[in-house]
């Protein structure tokens, strides 16, 4: 499969700070990538990177197979951008920003900008200084979802938005993804990510930690179980990949490590099964891990 | 106004490099200038006739009366200029800590605090306060003792005082009134130009007492006559003035809401006309009001000057001593010519000040992360900055263009002259503009190689102005002078003209400006955090 991003061992420095220390990542045509990491991991950095804003130090980024610094213009023709931090020209009204940015990326599909607009709830005659947050990135949304690009670049879409328009947010994403658009969604919201993305790569410190589709970044974690058990739980504790386990009477709840499940739940049917829940690891449960894991010098 | 205190600490350790450096400078000038003339005319006799060479009607137009033909009273006019970079940077001061950081959104931050709602307000007062005093007192300082009498020194000392309180009391008010600090700042600096020149054509006609002077916040303040028999009470006058517009900002600021100026935003449009649709367009858009500004104010200023010029030399003309005494210090030329050679020195500097607000409009727009969207989408760098430095080129030099025609119109018609004086007019216009561009050109260059410090471009104007104006009388040497590009621009009408030295700044602005060009081609967009 073609990627439409990829980049190398991108390394990007700010004085003495290390915003991106060999960052890797690759999104292929058609999927949506969801970019993980909390605040000042380098998300920004590095889509500013893609942008052709900033120069990287080292490592390679491609675009479109181009290279971004040095065919920025005519690659910008096929991607629709919405910043982190929107902001907005005080005395232009919201519609004149969508329209201009439109304008400028080659092209806007004016019946889809009416309707995303009435999906938004957006007042498009206000002008810039007087729009909240949240409103604000609704323009850029707009502007960015009734382009014609190839690809979208978000940079944390929703963080001003409320949980409404956050769910109009998601159903025009799956729309874009189903006209076979590519979508880098930078985010730190899990929920929001594991909703929309078919791939994920989690970001720590301006590296990338984890790269893969949510299956494959499950296989690899543990799974949470709650069972209640015809008898005593005897022995549980002591097979290999517990972990957390709480006994209340006949009734257990461990993590497993997913290698090991088979090997659990057989224990868990010879003592006898009443009841049993289990649950794939959220996406918060790999992300702390991932940090907590981190956090402690191997 | 609970948390004054605390706030007035923070604006002083945001402004620790800034203000000092300002105050100290400014202050420090007129001491300069009294020491230097104490060294060039030791003799009183000497002063005197020194005086009376510079009593010419565009001299007083450009610096005021000379109030007393004595060291002090030489200080105080040759001064004036500092005057006002004195009020502009006071109230400059008071709107970058009350509009601007509400605008920033800084102001929520601290208002959910134990911050009293009038607390900005207050501590910007009084960090304006603070640079009153020392600017007056360092002025007053300094030029006593640099040998002038004590008293005046004192009066010159708290005319500083009281135009750093008047303009910051007027910024006060402007800053509750208009909704961006730019709007605010725009204000003030017409009302400073606008007390100018009430005051310039005031003086010029050479009646002391011309209620035009008297209205000027600068020709008040002046009248205070500082070594020439001070008068108090003008003095005592402006400080209620002062104390009374700042009680009418705390008013307005007490009942209006954050963010909220009196006059209500209004919705605009919900489509964009197709001439917005570009780098271009938007660039007009966001500088079309400030280029219209200019505009007027170069026709304002072009038909005052033009129109006092002829009464002006007539005023010469009568009065055969000061005749002697300008053909001694004039070049030959018509007293006409002079003024408008000086008036149009002045509108240059004022153009490069265009040229400089302009090209710092893209650096705003940049670190304000605007450029970021354009730049995102299929906009070349290049393109989008150049759709800004045409304004800060081309702008100014119209500007000048119509501070020419009309200048050359007012003066033509008053003085029967005709059509014919436009010409010769417009020619002293357009020698500025070469000058005008080397000071845009080296805003390019930070802009491209050092972005942090574009905003060093007001101190490189400021730096050509003092030049400029305080140069000769400081008695720097000729490769100082020659700093400023302004230095080396013909003295239009009457004055000879060679093309060498207009060639050689036009093709160093080029230089710089494709230098800085490249190198904002090659840097990282500012990325905000």
């Amino acid at each position: 499969m073609e990627n439409v991003i990829s980049v190398n061992g991108l390394v990007k420095s700010f004085g003495r700070t290390r915003a991106l220390d060999g960052l890797d990542l690759e999104v292929r045509r058609g999927e949506v990538h969801g970019f993980l990491g909390p605040n000042g991991a380098g998300k920004s950095t590095a889509i500013r990177v893609l942008l052709g804003l900033l120069k990287a130090d080292s490592g390679t980024a491609t675009l479109f197979g181009g290279d971004p610094w040095r065919d920025a213009v005519s690659l910008h023709r096929r991607l629709a951008y919405v910043p982190g931090d929107v902001t907005l020209w005080p005395n232009l009204t919201g519609g004149e920003v969508i329209e201009l940015l439109g304008r400028l990326r080659g092209g806007l599909d004016t019946k889809r900008r009416d309707e995303l607009i009435a999906r938004f709830e957006l007042d498009p005659r206000k002008k810039g200084r007087t729009y909240s947050k949240g409103n604000r990135q609704k323009v850029a949304l707009v502007a960015a979802l009734a382009s014609d690009a190839e690809l979208l670049v978000l940079d944390e879409p929703t963080s001003g938005l409320d949980p409404l328009m956050e769910s109009v947010f998601q159903a025009c994403v799956n729309e874009e993804s189903g006209a076979g658009r590519t979508v880098l969604l930078s985010s730190h919201i899990l929920a929001e990510a594991e909703a929309l993305c078919d791939r994920v790569s989690i970001i720590r410190a301006g590296r990338t930690v984890e790269s893969g589709t949510l299956a494959d970044l499950r296989h690899l974690t543990r799974t949470s179980i709650h069972a209640e058990l015809a008898g005593s739980p005897n022995g549980i504790g002591a097979l290999a990949g517990v972990h957390d386990l709480v006994v209340d009477g006949d009734r257990v709840r461990f993590q497993v490590d997913n290698a090991e499940l088979d090997t659990v739940l057989r224990a868990l049917t010879t003592v006898g099964v009443r009841g049993l829940t289990s649950q794939p690891p959220t996406l918060e449960e790999l992300f702390l891990r991932h940090y907590q894991k981190e956090e402690v010098p191997a | 106004m609970t948390g004054t205190w605390q706030l007035f600490r923070l604006a002083l350790r945001r402004d620790r490099v800034v203000l000092p450096l300002w105050t100290i400078l400014l202050g420090l000038f007129p001491g300069l200038v009294a020491s230097s003339f104490a060294s060039l005319y030791p003799d009183p006799a000497e002063l005197a006739s020194f005086a009376a060479s510079m009593s010419n009607p565009s001299l007083t137009a450009v610096y005021g009366p000379i109030w007393s033909p004595d060291l002090g009273g030489l200080t105080a006019w040759r001064s004036s200029i500092v005057l006002l970079i004195v009020c502009l940077a006071t109230a400059f001061t008071v709107i970058r800590h009350t509009r601007a950081e509400e605008e920033q959104g800084r102001r929520e931050l601290l208002g959910s605090t134990v911050v009293g709602r009038t607390a900005g307000l207050a501590s910007a007062l009084l960090v304006a306060l603070l640079a009153a005093v020392v600017v007056g007192g360092l002025t007053a300082l300094g030029t006593a003792a640099a040998g002038a009498d004590g008293t005046g020194s004192f009066a010159l000392g708290l005319q500083y005082f009281l135009a750093c309180l008047l303009f910051a009391a007027i910024a006060a008010v402007l800053a509750q009134v208009a909704q961006g600090a730019r709007t605010a700042r725009w204000i003030v600096g017409a009302v400073l130009t606008g007390s100018f020149l009430l005051r310039m054509v005031g003086d010029a006609g050479g009646d002391l007492n011309s209620p035009l002077s008297w209205i000027s916040p600068i020709g008040f303040l002046q009248r205070i006559r500082p070594f020439a028999d001070e008068r108090w009470w003008p003095a005592a006058v402006a400080l209620v003035v002062a104390a009374a517009l700042a009680a009418v900002a705390y008013r307005l600021n007490a009942r209006r809401d954050l963010d909220a100026g009196l006059i209500a935003p209004r919705p605009g449009p919900a489509r964009a006309p197709r001439s917005l649709l570009s780098p271009l367009g938007l660039a007009w858009r966001l500088q079309r009001t400030t280029l219209f500004g200019w505009l007027v104010g170069y026709a304002v200023l072009g038909l005052f000057l033009g129109s006092a010029t002829d009464a002006a030399s007539d005023a010469v003309r009568e009065s055969p001593d000061l005749a002697d005494a300008i053909g001694r210090v004039g070049t030959g030329a018509s007293i006409a010519d002079m003024v408008i050679a000086t008036g149009m020195a002045i509108i240059g500097i004022g153009a490069a000040g265009q040229g400089v607000q302009a090209a710092l409009r893209a650096r705003g727009e940049e670190s304000a992360l605007r450029a970021e969207p354009l730049l995102a989408a299929s906009v070349g760098r290049l393109r989008w900055a150049g759709s800004h430095l045409l304004f800060a080129f081309a702008g100014p030099a119209l500007g000048l263009l119509v501070a020419g025609v009309f200048l050359g119109a007012g003066y033509g018609a008053s003085a029967d002259e005709g059509a014919g004086a436009i010409g010769r007019v417009l020619g002293a216009a357009a020698v500025q503009i070469p000058a005008v561009w080397l000071t845009v050109a080296i805003v390019v260059l930070l802009f491209g190689l050092l972005p942090r410090l574009t905003t060093l471009g007001w101190a490189v104007l400021a730096f050509f102005l003092l030049l400029g104006q305080l140069g000769a009388i400081l008695q720097l040497s000729q490769w100082a002078l020659d700093l400023s590009p302004f230095t080396h621009l013909p003295s239009l009408p009457g004055g000879e003209v060679t093309a060498t030295p207009l060639v050689w700044l036009v093709a160093l602005a080029a230089a710089l400006t494709a230098a800085g060009l490249t190198g904002f081609r090659r840097r990282d967009i500012a990325s905000g955090g």
